[in-house]
């Protein structure tokens, strides 16, 4: 299967996205521009982290005016997957194919560390070869990562099952102090309503082999693989 | 027309400087000429107090592919065709004037003095020094500039994977923001940054000029701290969108060969850039200020070539490619303009339109004086010197637990997770050792291989002992390489001092110098690179001499690396090397903090140090040891806490201390080294101490939740994570 990898001036996640799914899960990766629209012979579409725009304006609030943004529309209304990981989390949320908003971190620093997720909902297409009860260790790049939403498409999330990841101890507790920004809910990634957009802060490509701490993030890719 | 005292200050020449310039010119230096005299012939640029006493460096061994002054950054070899660069840089004074933007316009400037060369930067880290937090303007400082360093690298998407923070009075109104980055290549593909080729272009790429900066290498790098605070202007403002885009484009042009050369405008802005090219590549230029784009109108000539406007590079263009550079540019939505040609007349032509507002051979201009001084040693150091432990109270047992306490708390030793946790460390996907261990390892993907990196500089040591500081900065960065399972293999430096006309500042200098060189030379490590940065003073009063070394070296096989945290309850606890005597008090952390004495120099025998490195690598290699973990600031017991802390796990085991407890417990004597093994692998270890001729010591044991040594220690290793952890 065939990941196509957007890249906005300022991305930086494009490379470790890329180096992950090709070397070490195997399947095929290139870049997408920005200003490409042409995302037919994708198999998942993959937003990944960094500055887009160096994130001068509000986090995303640029790139979704991207050229590529509107083909993601069109190709996620198709039903098909895609990823957006830390800031291209932040861009599905400007450019509404995802509810709600990532605000700067409570304490207001940027943060780079492990986080321990609990696995929500594992019957997304993303999530299909995650246990309920095994927590993925996933690190963290962010300044703008606080989930926030008003209290009626929180609770529409949290009763269709929309919260995908939470941020929790690594026992796999929901609790305050492993909430590293202050997400509601501890909300840590969340889907759209059909089930094939996932937006989440965490790194999966930086998890996926022992040598760099962990492998979680593999579990992520491989359930997407699964799904094609 | 004479030049007025004033001109003269504004650009930090003397009187007898710019009469030497006439002498070579053979009439007076126009406007413009002056101002790209001021800037090249400062001390930032040209290094005229201290290139006779770099000359010691010792900058060759098989590795290395390039030298100091050849290129933007050493770069040597690591086999298979793979080369690494890398550089250290200081950004003091932007620093004190601006924090955020000082520190974040470091990191700008070190960075793309890596990609100019056509390496891609994979790493950062950074040594920072600050006056005590207790003064609410250090504090200001301090988190000015980690904001500033975690500001413009986060963005960049390079790994800042670590460094070193220390905290001293004498840096009050003095910190040191030292930025080192490190780049990997292909050995074929480094780009020179050279200006050769009659006719071919030289194109300006990325921002636009403006007056930021002006006079950022004459002003501010080669004055005192006082005079520095009315020159706000001289700081630059960092834009690092601008520069990933940089990055990327001119890391993709880098494999193309459209180009001859490329060169960022760092310091002294367009006018270091275009002259350095032109020396290197034997040619002269023709440049049109005109034909740079501006950020503001009405800027003279003057302005333009003096800016120091972040984010601009200077390509030199094959002629007939011009188009191609210009889409390439164009894709990542950069600006590119060509400001002029290459010459063969060895001259810098610079016009404002139809006029010749400077014409002054490029030899001239990039060929400053330099100075030598014979410094005698001050007298004061003798008394610094000796160390009269007959005064200094010894600490009774029931006190040792307390005092590891207080040492593991101060903001010297205790976790600095409150800075790293806001840099990027893992950005990249290479990131083994991330901050917090003895170095950091970073590997060379679809390789085996892995890098190890470090900063280490001790203030306090150099003070004391300029020439035997300047040994200890080398070999402890050098041991903590190690303690990775890397072999070291070259250094770069920031020399960080006072004011060099002064006598006893000189003296230091010089001293530094060759104790790093002698260093250097035993441990094998050429100096690839450095910076120096002088006239760190506020009233007079100088630094501590402050020599920070980035150390790097080459793990072949990154499955065999070591980090400084005890891992398995049952593993073995050794001292590798003597296990050190009273002159391991001097200037060490303990005898500040206890006793408020900074006096004592310590020791080290080169030749034991080596043995021991060279052990300690040799088991790593061999999967003998668990966890190695250099014994430095806090001696002995802080290492070990520092071990349990970090693997959360107990260790207890006993002190033989036959003399003083508090040598024994917290002196810092060098070469020594503590590892772990498993029981089975304890014999072997100590058969290859043994051909090594190297002491090693039974130290303990590791295991339960206790942090014991016995009769005098007994705390439980949540309480000195607790100190620890929250002592910034």
């Amino acid at each position: 299967m065939k990941f196509g990898i957007v890249v906005f001036p300022g991305t930086w996640s494009d490379r470790d996205c890329y180096y992950s799914i090709s070397n070490i899960l195997g399947q095929k990766a290139a870049y997408i521009w920005h200003k490409d629209t042409d995302l037919s012979g994708f198999d998942c579409i993959v937003l990944p982290g960094g500055f887009s725009y160096g994130d001068y304006l509000r986090t995303g609030a640029i790139a979704r005016f991207s050229p590529v943004m509107e083909a993601v529309a069109d190709y996620s209304q198709k039903g098909r997957p895609v990823i957006g990981i830390c800031n291209g989390f932040q861009v599905l949320c400007e450019a509404h194919l995802l509810p709600g908003v990532l605000r700067q971190n409570d304490h207001l620093q940027y943060r780079c560390q492990w986080t321990y997720l609990k696995t929500i909902n594992t019957s997304t297409l993303f999530t299909s070869k995650c246990k309920q009860d095994r927590v993925l260790k996933i690190p963290i790049s962010h300044y703008e990562g606080r989930y926030y939403a008003d209290d009626d498409t929180l609770k529409e999330l949290e009763d269709t099952s929309r919260v995908v990841f939470r941020y929790a101890t690594p026992e796999g507790q929901v609790t305050g102090e492993a909430n590293p920004n202050g997400s509601l809910n501890s909300i840590a990634g969340i889907i759209n309503k059909q089930g094939n957009v996932l937006g989440m802060m965490p790194h999966p490509e930086r998890s996926c082999e022992d040598i760099l701490g962990s492998t979680d993030g593999n579990l992520i890719w491989e359930s997407i693989i699964a799904s094609i | 027309m004479p030049v007025s005292k004033e001109q003269l200050e504004e650009i930090a020449l003397s009187r007898k400087e710019y009469n030497l310039i006439v002498q070579k010119m053979g009439r007076e230096p126009t406007e413009v000429e002056l101002g790209l005299f001021g800037s090249l012939w400062s001390e930032h640029c040209g290094y005229k107090h201290s290139k006779a006493l770099l000359k010691l460096f010792p900058n060759k061994g098989k590795y290395v592919l390039v030298k100091p002054g050849e290129e933007n950054a050493g770069v040597i070899d690591i086999g298979d065709g793979q080369v690494v660069g890398f550089k250290m840089e200081s950004h003091n004074h932007p620093s004190y004037i601006e924090p955020y933007q000082g520190a974040a316009t470091g990191v700008g400037g070190i960075v793309r003095d890596i990609f100019t060369m056509g390496l891609r930067p994979i790493a950062l880290m950074n040594s920072l020094r600050f006056g005590p937090l207790s003064q609410p303007h250090n504090r200001y400082l301090f988190g000015g500039v980690v904001g500033g360093i975690g500001g413009y690298g986060n963005c960049l998407g390079i790994a800042d994977v670590g460094g070193e923070i220390y905290f001293d009075d004498c840096y009050t109104g003095n910190p040191l923001v030292n930025a080192f980055c490190l780049g990997t290549g292909k050995a074929g593909e480094l780009v020179k940054g050279r200006a050769s080729g009659e006719g071919n272009l030289i194109m300006l790429v990325g921002s636009d000029t403006g007056r930021d900066g002006l006079h950022g290498a004459s002003g501010l790098a080669s004055r005192t701290f006082e005079e520095v605070r009315e020159l706000r202007s001289a700081v630059q403002v960092g834009n690092p969108f601008m520069e990933k885009l940089l990055i990327e484009a001119c890391l993709e042009l880098a494999k193309t060969d459209w180009i001859v050369g490329m060169q960022d405008c760092g310091a002294a802005g367009l006018t270091s850039a275009t002259v350095e090219a032109a020396d290197k590549g034997g040619s002269g230029l023709d440049i049109d200020v005109q034909k740079v784009p501006r950020r503001e109108k009405g800027m003279t000539a003057y302005e333009v070539m003096l800016s120091e406007s972040q984010e601009r590079m200077i390509v030199i263009v094959k002629k007939g490619y011009e188009g191609k550079v210009r889409a390439l540019f164009d894709h990542w939505e950069l600006h590119s303009d060509i400001i002029g040609t290459v010459t063969s007349d060895r001259m810098v032509t610079i016009r404002d339109g139809g006029q010749v507002v400077a014409h002054a051979p490029v030899e001239t201009l990039n060929t400053p004086p330099v100075y030598r001084f014979r410094p005698k040693r001050p007298a004061w150091l003798d008394d610094l010197q000796s160390l009269n432990l007959s005064k200094i109270k010894d600490i009774p047992s029931r006190q040792a637990g307390k005092i590891l306490l207080k040492l593991l708390a101060t903001p010297n030793i205790c976790s600095k997770h409150k800075v790293y946790r806001q840099y990027d460390h893992q950005v990249g996907d290479n990131s083994v050792v991330l901050p917090g261990s003895d170095a950091a390892v970073i590997r060379i993907q679809e390789t085996p291989k892995a890098i190890s990196m470090v900063c280490d500089g001790n203030g306090r040591y150099c003070y004391v002992n300029p020439f035997l500081g300047g040994v200890i900065a080398v070999a402890e960065a050098a041991r903590n390489t190690a303690c990775s399972g890397a072999r070291p293999m070259a250094i770069t430096n920031c020399l960080n001092f006072g004011n060099p006309d002064k006598n006893d500042v000189y003296y230091q200098l010089q001293e530094c110098i060759k104790g790093m060189s002698q260093a250097c030379k035993k441990l094998k490590t050429p100096v690839i690179s450095g910076n120096v940065s002088l006239y760190n003073e506020t009233r007079g009063v100088a630094i501590f001499p402050t020599p920070v070394v980035g150390m790097v070296g080459l793990i072949k096989n990154v499955e065999h690396h070591c980090t400084s945290a005890f891992k398995n309850s049952g593993d073995i606890v050794f001292l590798l090397g003597n296990p050190g005597d009273d002159a391991g008090l001097g200037s060490s952390e303990y005898l500040e903090l206890i006793h408020s004495k900074v006096e004592g120099s310590q020791q080290i025998d080169l030749e034991t140090e080596k043995q021991v490195q060279d052990c300690v690598i040799k088991a790593i290699e061999r999967g003998l040891l668990n966890s190695a973990h250099d014994c430095s600031d806090g001696g002995l017991a802080v290492a070990l806490a520092e071990s349990c802390i970090q693997g959360g796990i107990g260790f207890s085991g006993n002190l033989n201390a036959k003399g003083r407890l508090d040598t024994a417990l917290f002196g810092e004597s060098q070469s020594r080294i503590i590892v772990s093994v498993s029981p089975g692998a304890a014999r072997r270890l100590e058969s290859l101490a043994f051909r090594f001729n190297v002491p090693v010591t039974r130290l303990g044991i590791v295991g339960g939740r206790q942090f014991s040594l016995k009769g005098h220690i007994d705390l439980p290793v949540s309480e000195l994570h607790q100190a620890w952890w929250n002592g910034l």
